[in-house]
Formats: C-alpha cells, structure tokens, sequence
C-alpha cells in the first residue's frame, strides 16, 4: 500500500496527541500519599457521651454558622437520625437497642478527615488538601460545585449549599484547622463537659485507645474504628457495641479511596499510546485488503477476457476449417453435379446419334 | 441528481404554511417553559428547581443528561470508525447524520451541566486554575472537552459546504483520518471514566451493579447506544425527511440497518456476558433472589439480552420494522442502565424514603435540553447536506 507522507504525519499527531491527553492522570496516580505520621486528631469515646449536643453548640459558634431552628439545649432533635448538612458540620445521635433501651448511645458525626481522603482523590480542581496537622481543608475559590465528593465521601459528609443561586460551597467540618494553628482546640473538643472527645496526635490516641480497651475490655469492643477504615482517619472512635448498632459502616473496608481508580487510571497511556497503532493499522489492513481485492478482481476480469478471446479465437478457426471443408464439398458436388449432368448430356446426346444412326 | 439535490435545499415547510404545526407549538411550549425554569435555576439556586439533597448530590442531570446522553453521542465514532478506519464504506452515508448526532448530543451534555453545577462559570477551572488530576471527572472533563472540539471540526465540512467555503472545507475534509482515531481514543477514555467515576464509591452503589468492570461496561454499552441511535434515529429522519435524501442514502437505508443491527446483536451479546463473568468475579449470585436483584434481572433480560434477540432476529429475517423498534428499546435500556448506577441503586443502603425522585421542574428541563437538541437537528439537516451529497463534492466519497 501506498502512504503519503501527510497521512503518515498525521497519524503521528494522533499518536502524540492521544498521548498527551493521557500523560497528566498517569503522572498524578504515581503519587502515593501515605499520610502525615505526627497528624492531630481526635478520639472520640462513645461510652463517654451524654448526648448533651454542647459540641454542636461550640462548633456552630466558632464557625459562625447560621443560628439553628431548635436550640442546642432541646435534646428533641435526638428522636431521629440527622445527617450533617450546609448549617451543621457536626451532629449527635442516638442510638437505642429497642424502644425501652434505658442506656442509649450518643455518637458524635463530623468529617473524619481521612489519611487519604475520597474527596481530596476525586476533586477535578483540587480543592481538598491533607493538610500536615490532619485536617482535610476545602478550598472555596476554585470549587465548580460538581459535588463528586459528595458521591465519593464512603463517611456521607460533605454537605452543599443548595440554596445559593451564586456562591454556593461544599460545607463540611475543618477540624478548626485556623485554630489549631493558633495552638487552641477544635471548638467541639474545647467544649465537650465528659472528655468523650480527646485531640491530641493520632499515633498517641490509637495508644491511649488502645490502653482503654486493655483495662477495660468488657467496656469496649476491641475495635478502634477509623485506624484502618479507608486506609485511617484523623478521627477514631470507641464504643461498647458493635459499630454497625451505633450508625456506622463496617463494610467499608481498609483500602484508602484513591485506591479505587488507581488501576483505571493506568489505563489512560494504555489507551492512548496503544489505540493510535492498532487503528492505524487496522486502517492499513483494511485499506490492503481492498486493494487485494481490487487487483484480485482486475486480474480475474483479465483473465476471463483472454479465455473468452481465445476460446472464441480457436471457435473461429474450427469454423473457418469447417466452412472451408464444406466449400471444398460443395464444390465438389456441384463439379460432380456437372460432370453427370456432362455425361448424362452426353450419353443422351450419344442415344440419341445411335437411334438416328440406326434410323439411318 | 444534481438537479434533484438543489430543490432539496428548499427549506422542509414551504412559507406560505402556518407556523403553528403540532412539533413547533409542542416545542415552543417546552422551550418557553425550559426557559422561565432556567431563570429560576440561575436565580434562587438549585433548591429552587430540584429535589438534589445531600445525600443525592447527583440527579437526572447527571443520570440521564451527561451519562446517558454521553453515552447515546457515541454514534459518531462507532461509524466514523466503521466507516474510515474498518473501511465498511457501505455505510458512508451513515457517517454525517452520525457526526451531527454526537456532536449535537455533546453540545448538550455541556450545556446540561451548566444547569447542575453549582458554579458553571467556572467549568474550565480544571484547565486554567487548578488540575486535579487524581480525578477520574479530571479525565473526562478534558476527553469531553477535547472531543466536543473534534466532532464540531468533524461536523464543520458540512457547514462549510452550505457556506460554500470550498477551500476550508477541502482541508477539514483532509484531517478526516487523524481527527477518526483522536475521536476514537477520546471515546474509549471517556466513555469508560464516566463508569470509573463509580468505582469510588463501593460502598454506596450496589453489589450487582458495582464491579471493578464498570469502565469496561459503560464502554461496551456506549458502543450499543452508538449503533442503536444510529438506527433510531435514521429512522426517524428516514420518516420526516426522506425528501431531503439522495439516492445513496435512501439505497443504503436498509443496509445500514441490518448490518448496525447485527453488529449491534453481537455487542450486546458480548456486554451480557462480561456482566455475567462480573456477577462471578465477585461473586454476587446471592443478591439475585433480593429486590434490587429481581431490578437487576428486569435490566440485564429484558433490555440487554432480549434487544440482543430481537436484533439477531431482525438481521436474519430482514425485518426493518422490528429492528427499527428494537433500537429504541435498547435505547430505552442504555438511558435505564445509567440511571440505576447514577440513582437507583445508587445509596441502596438507604431507607426508601430518604430516596431520591426529581422534581418535575428537573424532568422539564432535561426534556427542553433534548428539545433543543432536536429542532437543532431540524434546522441543520434542511439545510446543511447531512442526508445528501452537495451537488459540488459528489464524486469525493
């Protein structure tokens, strides 16, 4: 087959092109983040929990979040499972065994501020970052609102601004990112009357966890969650019954979230590099092939035409020898012909001089 | 012919009839309706217009425009691939209506997702503040954008042909290969990131439709839609624009369609059985006898492996008509694999009152994206030599 050179440069662009179209993601999943070993966070002992909401208190005020519809001394809003949302980076539940349960369980909600978050891992900007003290911080200023966090976060955290016709935002807990800075507490841990919520460095908290369940293990089931969930949060938590009676996934797993598309995303210079070869060869294959047939066609044709001439050629002959023959007999025939007739003329003609002869 | 294909250029109503015809007063009104709703969206926010929660931070916007629609676009690049890298150049004539097609339907999504995202202004941030390249959405919004900017370069010859800039034309037409295999690539990585997009969330979407081969299904699937729309909707145009057809077209007609629809039979015949061996993989057999299995059932029966039936059917026995019907359905069947991912089976661990269901408003807007879709196509091929070869580059296919 025949290639121009512009075809051929042209494929070479599509070669190159798809190839840079894949290069960034590869580039980016190369990128194992491990975590922040000496990160801050929080233990939170459900045992500890009064359910006494003053944490949602303090954190509505240190964040300035709009005032809520029921006050945070009315323990009323317990009566239903609430989720967090654009006014309230963090909530308390209830959790009772049956109806007539006299012990409940209280267990705080708030962004676990993951190791390796979902959300960070999925953010086509980047608006999410880890930071090194371990909290997981949002940046408002680049945010196109597409809300994949929300569908990637394994915890259900992150919560939007629906309201907002022109700046809405992701809203979600900082883990008073500004104040620990500053060398001061997260407002809920400031605030908590039965110490249910400890902040300190999160190597540290596993240990003191880790300590609890030791002294007590009829207190405690012997799981720390949140150490391994997801790959580890910044946040870990404690409680007497199984975590699944208390509102929290136990299906989660132990593999960090940027886990999950890693693979795929290898594929992308798979693709690309790949996809411009085969195609153009297949271009070429495809493009043989017609030709082959073509020429294949053409030949037959050809073929067929000098068959037909000379079968037609030796038809001829066969005539001509024939028509010759049949001349050649004809004329005989006829020169037969004539010579009877010659001599039956002449037999008569001799009759005929007999009879006068005997006549005479 | 030549004669023929210039009266075609007429456009399809003659002036002296009403404008009050039953698809302009139906799409008028949809399109008046779309347009308060927009103001409203763009006003009080999505609250205003939507029943998106945080829970349900992806509606029908997401499920059906983007997903759905990306993956019903697909038919440019089935046939354009087909057609110039495959060399079936039997189906040349299926290659503008197809390229229209998708580059309509892209056209959409984008505009679509305007509606959804919080902040659309800042839609090509990924690109110029900010790259978040861990995103599988980083991917596809590059894939999307890029090839929205091939299929209207692939799209633009037609144009140009009815502004009569020879020259230009000449030179897109020239770039057809290159621009085939860019738009193949970019299909294959996108198609399949829309799929991977779910990967990160195992513990939200269900067991049976969760698989770690979600790409390499929404691929597959994408292929289907391609080859489906193709068929619906040269139908459709074989029913309301025939007179603008050339000869080629309307001799290929039937071609197409049989040789779509078997191609189109084995695709789905193969997607069946890659969602079995991924049903296996994992092992999932036991959620088949739980509702959301029976739910499974219906999709995987009903609209994969019975299209894939009917199809072979209407291949062997030459049945138009029941191909013609069958796309749709596998249409139906692409549109209702994309929104179990993206909603119903999407947060299955959730009480059923905390579910989704759009407002009518989202619904209403969704159908005045595809409205505009559709009297673009209008405008376009009673103008434009989609359905026909221009009298002044026939001898160039």
């Amino acid at each position: 087959m025949s290639v121009s050179r512009r075809k051929f440069l042209g494929w070479l662009g599509a070669a190159g092109a798809g190839v840079i179209s894949g290069g960034t993601a590869k580039a980016a999943s190369n990128k194992h983040f491990k975590g922040y070993p000496d990160s801050m966070g929080v233990l939170h002992d459900t045992t500890l929990c009064v359910g006494c909401r003053s944490c949602e208190a303090a954190c509505n005020k240190v964040n300035a979040l709009p005032a809520p519809k029921q006050d945070f001394t009315d323990t009323t809003v317990l009566e239903r499972k609430r989720r967090t949302d654009s006014s309230a980076f963090t909530v308390v539940n209830r959790f009772k065994q049956s109806e007539s349960d006299k012990q409940p369980v209280f267990v705080k909600k708030q962004c676990n501020h993951c190791l390796e978050p979902a959300c960070a891992s999925v953010c086509f900007v980047g608006a999410f970052k880890k930071s090194p003290e371990g909290a997981v911080t949002y940046d408002e200023s680049v945010c196109v609102g597409c809300r994949y966090c929300m569908i990637a976060c394994p915890f259900e955290i992150p919560a939007y601004e629906y309201d907002k016709a022109l700046t809405p935002r992701v809203v979600k807990c900082t883990m008073c990112h500004p104040r620990v800075l500053e060398g001061k507490l997260p407002g809920c841990v400031e605030e908590c009357p039965t110490e249910a919520l400890l902040f300190g460095e999160r190597n540290k908290l596993i240990k003191a966890a880790r300590k609890r369940i030791a002294r007590f293990p009829e207190r405690y089931v012997d799981h720390i969650y949140g150490e391994n969930e997801m790959g580890g949060t910044s946040w870990l938590y404690l409680s007497a019954r199984s975590y699944e009676q208390i509102g929290m996934r136990e299906d989660l797993g132990v593999t960090p979230a940027p886990k999950f598309t890693e693979g795929i995303l290898s594929a992308v210079p798979i693709v690309a590099g790949l996809w411009p070869v085969l195609l153009t060869g297949i271009y070429a294959v495809s493009k043989r092939k017609d030709k082959v047939a073509q020429e294949e066609q053409s030949q037959a044709v050809a073929e067929a035409v000098t068959q037909a001439e000379s079968q037609a050629e030796v038809k001829l002959k066969k005539a001509l020898v024939l028509a010759k023959k049949e001349k050649e007999m004809a004329v005989k025939k006829e020169a037969r012909k004539a010579l009877e007739k010659a001599a039956k003329a002449q037999k008569a003609a001799e009759k005929k001089a007999q009879e006068e002869a005997t006549e005479k | 012919m030549s004669d023929e294909a210039v009266l075609n250029t007429k456009p399809i109503t003659p002036p002296a009839q009403s404008l009050y015809t039953p698809f302009n007063v139906i799409a008028g009104i949809i399109l008046i309706v779309g347009f308060i709703i927009t103001i409203r969206r763009f006003t009080g926010g999505l609250d205003a217009v939507t029943n998106l929660n945080d829970n349900y931070p992806w509606g029908i916007w997401i499920g059906f425009d983007l997903l759905a629609g990306v993956a019903l676009a697909a038919g440019g690049f089935v046939t354009s691939a087909a057609v110039y890298i495959f060399g079936m150049k039997r189906y040349h004539s299926a290659v503008r209506p197809a390229i229209l097609t998708g580059f309509l339907g892209y056209a959409l999504v984008v505009i679509a997702l305007h509606y959804d995202v919080g902040r659309p202004w800042r839609l090509p941030y990924p690109f110029i503040a900010q790259q978040g390249t861990t995103s599988i959405l980083f991917e596809v919004a590059a894939c999307v954008a890029l090839y929205l900017t091939v299929l209207f370069i692939e799209f633009s010859p037609a144009a140009m042909e009815w502004l009569g800039l020879r020259r230009a034309r000449n030179i897109v037409v020239k770039l057809t290969m290159l621009l085939t295999i860019f738009g193949v690539i970019l299909s294959t990585l996108h198609q399949s990131s829309l799929g991977a997009m779910f990967l990160m969330a195992p513990s939200k979407l269900h067991p049976l439709w969760y698989s770690s081969y979600l790409p390499v299904y929404f691929f597959i699937s994408s292929i289907i839609a391609g080859l489906s729309m193709v068929i619906f909707e040269s139908s459709l145009s074989h029913r309301y624009f025939a007179h603008k057809m050339d000869e080629a077209h309307l001799n290929e007609k039937e071609g197409i369609a049989f040789g779509f629809a078997k191609a189109a039979a084995l695709v789905l015949f193969g997607y069946f059985a890659i969602k079995v061996v991924g049903i296996a993989m994992d092992n999932n057999w036991h959620y088949l006898t739980t509702s959301y299995g029976t739910w499974f059932l219906v999709e995987m029966l009903g609209f994969v492996a019975l299209p894939c039936f009917l199809y072979a059917v209407g291949a062997r026995e030459k049945n138009l008509n029941l191909i013609k019907w069958t796309s749709a359905l596998t249409v139906f069947g692409i549109v209702l694999n994309r929104l179990n991912i993206c909603l119903i089976a999407y947060n299955y661990h959730l009480p059923a009152d905390e579910k989704y269901v759009p407002h009518w408003m989202e619904i209403a807007i969704s159908l005045f994206i595809v409205t505009l879709g559709v009297v673009a196509f209008r405008f376009i091929v009673t103008r434009m030599p989609i359905l026909y070869a221009h009298p002044d580059y026939q001898d160039e296919h």
